[in-house]
């Protein structure tokens, strides 16, 4: 007797879609949470918790949305010649808890190109790099895209990008207020000839769904949104409950996906309790969400899925570029959304990149897209002061906040076999698993671009106005001039490509369609799935593959089809 | 907020020196409450719940009911990982997963007895001196006075909000927001730019 048609591992954006495909298609379901809720009610009617709110400290310094590191270490490397480790806390970590990552996040929600899905094809190989193509199409993803965009509610302009792919329709909602900073960088990349445009957001421009619009509180990006005009997964959620099929259970930490004497057909999941008792859930269908880090993690200590050995392998970041000028007067960027507006010439090579590419002995090289932005609290700007006499005169100045605009170029990551998650054979949870380990090191590829990039950049912000520029990244190019605050990590929150997609069981994770190849009833509905990084945010792509999968599960045919 | 009389976890010799350290390295945060800051969070789990995570979602200082004064429970594992890094792991096998941890009360149990009783009283190049010979817990009370200086009122620094106030700094504003008007500088010309910001930083 199983406790629900499919279990879903994960509420984050893509585990989130899942439950509302398939309640929406009369299944019942049980999501499985490793984190605290903090967002929804569980009892009806689903109100938001309202524990989110403006508060630097508890969002940005306390772990308020997880996970604790200390609780929850994981570890990274460069290679195998840095040994076991160089660094044990928090790498890439995504909030762990009801709604994953997408309560944190500011919501650039931008689709891929038509490209993106075939890349081998378009651009051709590059040595040292596993460039494929993906074994589905953007037209077949177009219809997903739009739904999730609908579901979501994505703020944009549709004409606005000229690099954008095609659109069946217009956005639900037209885009939010320009942030001040980036009404003086968007016509200055114009004039430099780039092609700026209103970043479509999952913030409600206009009251949407239920929530209200977007009122601009500058405290975005880290934070969850206190009056919910976010696109985070409570709508998601919200309607999956409302079906009377879906029941959260969080703080329930999944340890093992249960197999039946075959081997190929999972009958559920175990997991631990809050009191850390062994549960478990039966169901006909195993749904794993647990984001592109976490993933392959479970998999691994499972030694599961893995009969092409490609579990954790080809992982891919993005590579990023923060290019940061400093103006003589305030931009306000407190107030707004953290970024308003996007550029996508990067990812869209011309002879110039070309050029430099062949230069450098690429073939080719890709950039990614640029946000333009800012928004640091006081207490992350304050702890870069020297302490002393001259704090206050510092922070009343606020070179670094007020006056600081940030360009932040998501660099496309080449896959590798080498950039990958493992198990650390030393450091491990509260729970006692083996803590997941990074190993990523960037391609030339990226160095290449990103050092091709950056002045482009800089140039943009002295149009715009700064007396001086810096360019960095993360993670620090290996002859970086100065270290960088944010560590020998990646800080990128965009993790993707850890049970890599193909037609191909031996060289593939899953299926087209998200399905596990060794396993035939169990789905993957997160970032994981990538074949390659494209220089895009990418959770609207996993979405719209989530509820593709999903779909493809119930039988259910695309959306508007 | 409710607080109680005197310091939770500091002795008051100690309040006074963390104070006058702290102002050392952050200006003005002694007036502001830093050393109630830094007693608050070493004596986090004296209150019940735990004063870890404010409350939400308004202050009520800009609208809205007043909800940062109900501090937020802990769960099972978010009580051990705090625990542990406020109390450190005192030989529980349960926080030594990954070996000890020394926790926030030995660094300034440590700390302040090499910062000497008589901190407060001082020269400030002796207190500087002192300072530099500990140099971690110079950068942990420098972290923790930017903390208590920049925080919410609530967790027992920057009170009254003075400390965004001494920078301009508006804090929480919701559920009121920025309007898009208000988005832009008063003064922007017809290019967008303020004129030249004025002393205080402000356009
Ligand atoms: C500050 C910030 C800003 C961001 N901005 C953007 C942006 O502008 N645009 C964009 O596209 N993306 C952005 N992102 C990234 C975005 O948040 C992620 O891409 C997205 O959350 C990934 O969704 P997911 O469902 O795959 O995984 P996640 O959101 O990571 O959710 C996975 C969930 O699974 C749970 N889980 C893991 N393991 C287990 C287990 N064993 N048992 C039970 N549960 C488990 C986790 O606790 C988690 O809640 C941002 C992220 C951050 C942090
Ligand atoms: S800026 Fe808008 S979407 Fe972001 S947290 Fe504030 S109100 Fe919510």
């Amino acid at each position: 007797m199983n406790d629900a048609r499919a279990v879903i591992v994960g509420s984050g954006p893509g585990g989130a879609t899942a439950a509302d495909v398939l309640t929406a298609a009369g299944w019942d379901v049980v999501i499985l949470e490793k984190g605290r809720n903090h967002l929804i009610d569980l009892e009806a009617p689903y109100e938001p918790k309202g524990e989110f709110s403006n508060d630097e400290l508890k969002f940005g310094f306390r772990h308020f949305l997880g996970p604790d590191p200390l609780a929850e270490p994981r570890t990274f490397r460069r290679g195998e010649a840095d040994g076991d480790r160089i660094h044990v806390g928090d790498v890439n970590n995504l909030p762990s808890t009801v709604g994953g990552g997408g309560p944190h996040a500011d919501g650039k929600l931008p689709r891929f190109r038509e490209d993106d899905f075939h890349v081998r094809s378009a651009f051709g190989p590059i040595e040292g790099a596993a460039v494929e193509d993906w074994p589905l199409t953007y037209d077949e993803l177009e219809p997903y895209y739009a739904e999730v965009e609908r579901l979501i509610g994505v703020a944009g302009a549709a004409e606005a990008n000229p690099f954008a792919a095609w659109r069946s329709g217009p956005y639900p909602m037209p885009p939010g207020p320009d942030m001040y900073g980036a009404t003086l960088t968007a016509p200055a990349a114009e004039k430099l000839g780039l092609h700026p445009y209103r970043a479509p957001t999952g913030a409600n421009s206009e009251p949407y769904d239920g929530r209200p619009a977007c009122n601009n509180c500058g405290f975005c990006g880290f934070y969850g949104c206190p009056i919910h005009a976010k696109g985070d997964p409570i709508a998601s959620l919200r309607r999956a409950l409302l079906t009377g099929r879906c029941e959260i259970r969080p703080e329930a930490y999944v340890t093992e996906v249960v197999l039946d004497g075959s081997g190929r057909r999972a009958t559920g999941v175990r997991y631990l309790d809050a009191g850390r008792r062994v549960q478990e859930v039966r169901a006909e269908h195993v749904v794993l969400a647990c984001g592109a880090f976490e993933t392959p993690r479970l998999l691994l200590r499972n030694g599961l899925a893995n009969s092409s050995g490609l579990v954790g392998r080809f992982l891919t970041v993005h590579f990023q570029t923060f290019v940061v000028g400093g103006f003589p007067f305030d931009l306000l960027g407190d107030r707004g959304r953290a970024v308003t507006h996007l550029h996508d010439d990067f990812i869209v090579p011309g002879p110039d990149d070309v050029a430099a590419a062949r230069e450098a002995g690429l073939p080719w090289m890709k950039g990614g897209v640029v946000e333009h932005g800012s928004a640091a609290g006081p207490i992350q700007e304050a702890v870069e002061y020297p302490p002393g006499e001259l704090h206050t005169a510092a922070m009343r100045e606020s070179a670094l906040r007020r006056k600081l605009w940030v360009f932040t170029m998501q660099g496309e990551d080449l896959p590798q076999a080498t950039n990958r998650i493992d198990l650390d054979p030393a450091v491990v949870d509260a729970w006692g698993f083996p803590a997941g380990r990074l190993t990523y090191s960037p391609h030339r590829h990226e160095l290449v671009a990103s050092a091709h990039f950056a002045p482009k950049l800089e140039a943009v912000l002295r149009e715009a106005g700064a007396e001086w520029t810096i360019a960095t990244t993360s993670p620090p190019a290996p002859d970086a001039a100065f270290d960088t605050p944010l560590g020998v990590a990646p800080a990128s929150r965009h993790i993707m490509g850890t049970c890599r997609m193909g037609a191909d069981p031996a060289t593939s994770v899953v299926d087209p369609e998200g399905r596990f190849w060794d396993v035939e009833n169990m789905v993957c509905a997160d970032s994981s799935v990538f074949v390659t990084a494209a220089g895009y945010n990418p959770t609207l792509t996993l979405t719209a593959l989530a509820h593709r999968t999903a779909s493809k599960l119930a039988g259910i045919g695309p959306p508007g089809g | 907020m409710i607080r109680l009389v005197g310091p939770v976890w500091l002795s008051p010799e100690d309040h006074a020196v963390v104070a006058a350290a702290g102002d050392r390295l952050v200006p003005g945060s002694a007036e502001t409450g830093v050393a109630d800051y830094v007693d608050t969070l070493l004596g986090a789990f004296e209150f019940d719940p735990p004063r870890i995570w404010a409350g939400g979602p308004f202050s009520g200082r800009h609208g809205g009911e007043a909800g940062f004064d109900s501090f937020l429970a802990l769960g099972a594992v978010e009580e051990l990982a705090w625990r542990t890094r406020i109390e450190g792991s005192r030989g529980l096998p349960e926080r030594e997963f990954n070996g000890p941890v020394r926790g926030l009360q030995e660094e300034y149990r440590d700390g302040l007895a090499s910062l000497g009783t008589d901190f407060a009283t001082l020269s400030p190049e002796e207190q500087d001196a002192r300072l530099g010979a500990v140099p971690e817990f110079k950068a942990l009370l420098y972290r923790h006075a930017c903390e208590g200086m920049y925080g919410d009122p609530v967790y027992g620094g920057n009170r009254g909000g003075a400390g965004w106030a001494a920078i301009g700094f508006a804090g929480d504003v919701q559920p009121r927001g920025w309007t898009a008007v208000e988005m832009r500088p008063p003064a922007a010309s017809e290019d967008g730019r303020p004129p030249a910001a004025s002393e205080d930083g402000h356009a």
